[in-house]
């Protein structure tokens, strides 16, 4: 069984599993399917085997569960001498890790330790003819995609862009093992302590997760251009996202940048205000379901990729859809 | 302080055109310049060297021409450059520049702390910190916005997703910082004469005594297969609002598709 199995970073934060490592665990059973192999899950944590259920339930074959108090959060140390004792003693062929802050700090650190390959952010995973990791990811501001290959070193890793695979519908009548994996932790080589973790209400804008999105660029002209956005996305039950260009502005913050260095998503509806399409902005919501684009010139590349194109000025086009779903809203409370 | 600061020399790629009959890149005309994200780190370490003393090398790995990237960090104020040319160092993945970087490090300690920027915009990987970490056996920092010096360790704020958290780190470290941490400043007059007259260091792979088969395209574990256009065109539905009644067929037509969408 050695170098056979495809491995995912089942990351975990506050006993709750991230829903980046269920999209990487429904991406890994496509390419265990492919490759003839297993899916296993690394769980890393204190007191959380419990969680094991819901990844097998998503398509984990094996969860490999290593408990620790000294796993409880994450720290650099602790998690990389952990993940790399797995590497060492199970050897996958496959590992994947979703690219949050913590998959994006552990997985090249664990590259270096175990010397193998690792490619960042991944949009695209396959497996070719040789049975080989196919790991295609944006370069160049998302101007070029790229296909990358680890041929030798083992395992084959890549991180993977939250947002991007699709995870698989829960399955209560799927089974699988639960192994304990015991890691003999060191205090003294955890280097780097944790004074506080701090949450802030500004960093929480989800837009990965959400269904309807109202984005806005430079065609907005002016920052106070976002109040009429906000007041759609409001209207919507929707998020605020934004282009790089409003973003280098300074008009909103880059929590809400979608694209290339900022986020993929892919709501049921997006709607692209003052937008022209950047490259790399298109390669970051061009997966949306439905795409509404409003911009003056007809020229914009967005209209490329837009189910409905309105060429106009959104300061006119905008208030007249805030003030009809207000109308239909008002229609509806009444019956 | 001792502070060394690695820095890249990429593509200006913020206006990438793109040739519409062949699909790529043009890259005629395309300026290098030292990565954007390394001004912060660079920032980040002359504000440590006002503050508490000491000194700032600047290393980057590249063609001799990458020395134009290293004289634009010692005119923003850091005191030495070495550069790492080599034909071995061509073709080098994270893993294999992770590695070359490493053996500059060794040849340059003691030092107190390294710092990076948070990627760099050619390869965005963010990888390079880390790595670096990992095989120097340094404790890291990444997505860091903000440094503090207490009783000899270093205090830093580490942005997380939903909030930041605060970490300690005993020296020597490494940090990757992040475009929170500062606003980098502009070269100096005085700095620019400095940086038209110094004598940037040229070290080898013999000179480190780094093994060859570690670095460039021969010492990666990875290999670009194929480059590609990102194929993102569909079928749409196009409304030019001229006039009133225009206006109005385009807001019908996205609030019947908000309609049949449940948002309203």
């Amino acid at each position: 069984m050695d170098n056979k199995n495809v491995w995912i970073f089942a990351e975990q934060r506050n006993d709750k599993i991230m829903n980046v490592a269920y999209e990487i665990l429904g991406a890994a059973r496509r390419l265990a399917d492919k490759r003839n192999c297993e899916v296993y899950a690394a769980l890393l944590g204190d007191h959380v085997e419990h969680l094991a259920e819901g990844l097998i339930q998503h398509g984990a074959d094996k969860v490999c569960v290593v408990e620790d108090p000294l796993l409880r959060v994450f720290t650099t140390d602790a998690y990389t001498d952990a993940v790399e004792a797995i590497i060492k003693n199970f050897k996958p062929e496959i590992f994947l890790y979703g690219a949050t802050t913590i998959g994006r700090d552990l997985a090249p650190r664990v590259a270096s330790r175990v010397h193998t390959g690792l490619t960042a952010d991944c949009t695209g995973l396959d497996i070719d003819e040789d049975g080989l990791l196919l790991q295609i990811r944006p370069a160049f501001g998302g101007n070029l995609m790229a296909t990358i290959k680890c041929p030798e070193k083992r395992p084959q890793m890549a991180t993977v862009r939250p947002g991007v695979m699709e995870k698989l519908p829960e399955d209560a009548s799927r089974s699988g093992d639960v192994i304990r994996f015991n890691v003999e932790l060191d205090e003294n080589n955890i280097r780097t302590k944790i004074l506080q973790i701090v949450k802030e209400a500004k960093r929480t804008v989800n837009l990965e997760e959400a269904k309807i999105i109202v984005s806005g660029g430079r065609g907005l002209k002016t920052p106070e251009g976002f109040k009429l956005i906000k007041e759609l996305a409001d209207a919507l039950g929707g998020v605020v996202g934004a282009s790089r260009a409003a973003v280098d502005s300074g008009w909103i913050s880059s929590d809400h940048q979608v694209g290339q260095t900022g986020k993929t998503v892919k709501p049921e509806l997006y709607i692209a205000c003052g937008i022209s399409g950047a490259i790399q902005h298109l390669a970051g919501m061009s997966g949306s379901r439905t795409i509404v684009a409003i911009n003056m010139d007809p020229n914009a590349p967005i209209f490329k990729v837009a189910d409905y194109g309105i060429v106009g000025d959104l300061y006119k086009v905008i208030p007249m859809i805030i003030d009809e779903i207000k109308n239909a809203k008002d229609a509806s409370s009444v019956l | 302080m001792r502070i060394i600061i690695p820095i890249k020399q990429v593509p200006e790629t913020s206006n990438v055109k793109m040739d519409p009959e062949t699909g790529t890149m043009v890259r005629e005309g395309v300026e290098s310049i030292i990565n954007p994200l390394d001004l912060y780190s660079i920032e980040l370490g002359i504000r440590l060297k006002e503050q508490y003393g000491g000194e700032i090398i600047v290393v980057s790995m590249g063609p001799p021409k990458a020395q134009e990237a290293l004289r634009e960090a010692i005119a923003m104020g850091c005191d030495d450059a070495v550069l790492l040319t080599d034909r071995f160092f061509a073709g080098a993945d994270t893993f294999a520049t992770s590695y070359t970087l490493t053996k500059a490090m060794e040849k340059l300690k003691p030092f107190d702390l390294i710092i990076c920027g948070e990627r760099a915009t050619d390869g965005d990987t963010a990888q390079v910190g880390p790595g670096l970490a990992a095989l120097l056996g340094l404790p890291l920092s990444t997505f860091t916005s903000r440094i503090e010096l207490e009783d000899g360790c270093i205090k830093a704020t580490r942005l997380i997703e939903g909030g930041y958290e605060v970490l300690s780190l005993p020296t020597p470290a490494l940090v990757t910082v992040v475009k929170e941490i500062s606003d980098p400043r502009l070269p100096t007059l005085r700095g620019k004469q400095k940086a038209k007259k110094l004598e940037i260091k040229k070290w080898t792979a013999q000179d480190m005594e780094a093994d060859t088969a570690k670095t460039g395209l021969k010492g990666s574990p990875t290999r670009v297969v194929k480059t590609f256009n990102p194929k993102v065109a569909r079928e749409g539905k196009l409304i030019e609002v001229k006039d009133e009644k225009t206006l109005a067929q385009a807001v019908d037509e996205i609030i019947s598709l908000l309609k049949e969408k449940a948002a309203i």
